[in-house]
């Protein structure tokens, strides 16, 4: 075979390996979209299930997704960029800071369910949270705080040193020129990383399992002491426990958690190309 | 040191010193925030330990490493979950690496620059869908298809978890060998081409060798990913708890050590050996990604070295 035959061939092979990886995630879309749409309507997003979960809607499932997202960003946003000023701004290079960046790679490397039973041991038992918003956006917040630190400390770095030379030049002071020009310029990147961490956090179950889901609750939680409904709970409940479970109200769930996951993201992409754009350094 | 401290706040003009001390009181704040970061990382080692340790001494090694999990019978034999564990990793792996490092090589080489900015957000899509949704599609879709074309009995099995793992890894492992490729220094493929290689000998023999490091990384971070995923594992692998016998496990029911812990906590009571064995198994989790992820950071780390010697 000659050398030009055989690059043919591999750039064939090549070609169909990236219609391979994307094909699936539009058939995904599509699919859900398509057998999922019909059970959209008002009814189903403004009322609780009924009859075990076989009739009715899912918005005390929807409105626990969005409590438990806000609680994930009050836990992940102080620390991460906090962490990530840390790291960008005052570490030196030293053994405190390597320790801190193994301990980021560590994190984001431990597995979601791991989480799940270090928040149950943690939140739920030692400290008496009880399965409550409170055990399970601390168990969620941690879980994003690596996503949020890296992405962060990458907008603190982007803004560029002469910026933080001439504010120390005019007189202002280290942490003067951090919260007064650093960080605002930093912004729009820092709030990209925190929507990519919520993403995440908004569609994860295994976390939620044994420190805040609840199968089944009519009613809206009334304080972070409180257990609450998730989507993505939700979804597995009435995909695996629940038999003779109508198919529509399955896809429909599965349609509104991925829209709303995919809303984040599309949030995130337009921040991010809306102030590259504005930027200008 | 302490009065001569004193004495220089003194000197100072209350305003000032004022700010001075918010410097100081910023400062500890942001590093405290960075240091927490180790503290979590320990408190999560602690808190698995304080609950898993006591596992070790309820039941004795013989049972834990036996080949038969039968909690409600007292067996707890962790063998069988490991084991299939690393069974739809290792078919998870199997299935991801050479896509993803294929369609990476695509999207780097190939393809024009409009349909990049097409793929990229489409895998930043597949990355952003929820595990427990792949996992209802894999139920209600796939797995009837495999079924059906692979003549098995239920279509829930190793092999299906691995095709769902496989696809919740790419995304990791393709921009991640992308960036590899695009560390590997222009000069390299000037001179492969100058040589009069062609494109794909350029690729094939200088590009992808040079990045090999970086994508010794991306297939860490990749089994990292794999062996940790929990619900569409559980959602699609039938959960049997048993050794698998070779080459045809890969399409039998198995059951993970995820899908083992987020099944049965539920339905524990606190404190009691069954309660400890699944902290237990959650040990074993967090030691063997903390090795991957380890693994992945030291190569990392070698590959910055590598290019600095490059530039110098």
């Amino acid at each position: 075979m000659s050398r030009e035959m055989k690059q043919k061939l591999a750039f064939a092979l090549l070609t169909a390996a990236a219609v391979v990886v994307v094909v699936p995630v539009l058939l995904v879309a599509g699919y859900i979209i398509w057998r999922g749409a019909g059970a959209i309507s008002l009814e189903f997003l403004l009322s609780a299930p009924r009859h075990g979960l076989r009739e009715g809607g899912i918005f005390p499932a929807a409105i626990g997704t969005v409590i438990l997202t806000l609680g994930t960003a009050i836990v992940a946003l102080p620390l991460g960029v906090g962490a990530a000023i840390y790291l960008s701004e005052y570490a030196r290079d030293d053994l405190l800071t390597r320790l801190i960046r193994m301990a980021i790679i560590n994190l984001a490397g431990i597995p979601s369910v791991v989480y799940g039973l270090f928040g149950l041991g943690l939140f739920v038992l030692f400290l008496r949270c009880g399965t409550s918003i409170l055990a399970g956006s601390l168990t969620l917040g941690l879980l994003t705080l690596p996503v949020v630190i890296s992405t962060a400390e990458e907008a603190i770095r982007a803004v560029p040193q002469s910026f933080r030379v001439v504010s120390v030049s005019l007189g202002g002071t280290k942490w003067q020129t951090i919260r007064h020009l650093v960080l605002p310029n930093a912004l729009p990147g820092i709030i990209t990383g925190v929507i990519l961490g919520l993403e995440r956090a908004a569609g994860e179950t295994a976390p939620i399992l044994f420190t805040v889901a609840a199968v089944y609750l009519p009613r809206l939680p009334r304080s972070i002491f409180d257990q609450t409904m998730a989507l993505p709970y939700h979804l597995f409940v009435i995909s695996t426990q629940v038999p003779g479970m109508p198919m529509t109200l399955q896809f429909g769930t599965a349609l509104v958690l991925l829209a709303f996951v995919l809303s984040l993201n599309a949030a995130a992409t337009i921040i991010r190309s809306h102030f590259r754009r504005r930027r200008s350094w | 040191m302490a009065i001569e401290q004193q004495a220089a706040t003194q000197a100072v003009p209350v305003a000032r010193r004022r700010r001075l001390r918010g410097e100081t009181a910023a400062e500890a704040l942001v590093r405290l925030s960075g240091i927490s970061v180790i503290i979590f990382v320990v408190l999560v080692f602690v808190f698995l330990a304080r609950e898993g340790i006591p596992a070790f001494f309820e039941v004795e090694a013989g049972n834990l490493l036996g080949t038969r999990w039968y909690p409600t019978v007292g067996r707890y034999g962790l063998l069988p979950l490991i084991t299939g564990s690393l069974l739809v990793t290792a078919g998870a792996v199997l299935i991801s690496v050479p896509l993803g490092l294929a369609a990476a090589i695509y999207m780097h080489e190939l393809a024009p620059a409009w349909l990049r900015e097409i793929l990229k957000p489409l895998i930043e899509i597949l990355a952003g869908i929820p595990s427990v949704v792949l996992g209802f599609l894999g139920m209600i879709a796939v797995a009837p298809l495999l079924r059906e074309h692979l003549n098995m009995p239920t279509g829930l099995s190793a092999f299906a978890g691995s095709v769902m793992l496989a696809y919740m890894a790419l995304p990791t492992i393709i921009s991640v060998s992308d960036d590899a490729i695009d560390a590997v220094p222009r000069s390299y493929r000037d001179a492969s081409l100058a040589l009069g290689a062609n494109h794909w000998q350029t690729v094939c023999h200088a590009v992808v060798p040079a990045a090999r490091s970086g994508i010794m990384v991306a297939v860490m971070l990749g089994i990292g990913r794999a062996i940790g995923e929990t619900m569409a594992v559980l959602m699609v692998t039938g959960n049997a708890a048993r050794m698998p016998d070779g080459l045809s496990a890969l399409f039998q029911p198995v059951r993970t050590m995820t899908a083992t812990i987020a099944a049965e906590m539920g339905e524990v009571a606190n404190g009691s050996v069954h309660y400890h064995v699944l902290f237990a198994i959650g040990i074993v989790l967090f030691l063997i990604t903390f090795l991957v992820n380890l693994l992945a950071s030291v190569l990392m780390l070698r590959r910055g070295t590598r290019r600095d010697q490059l530039l110098e």
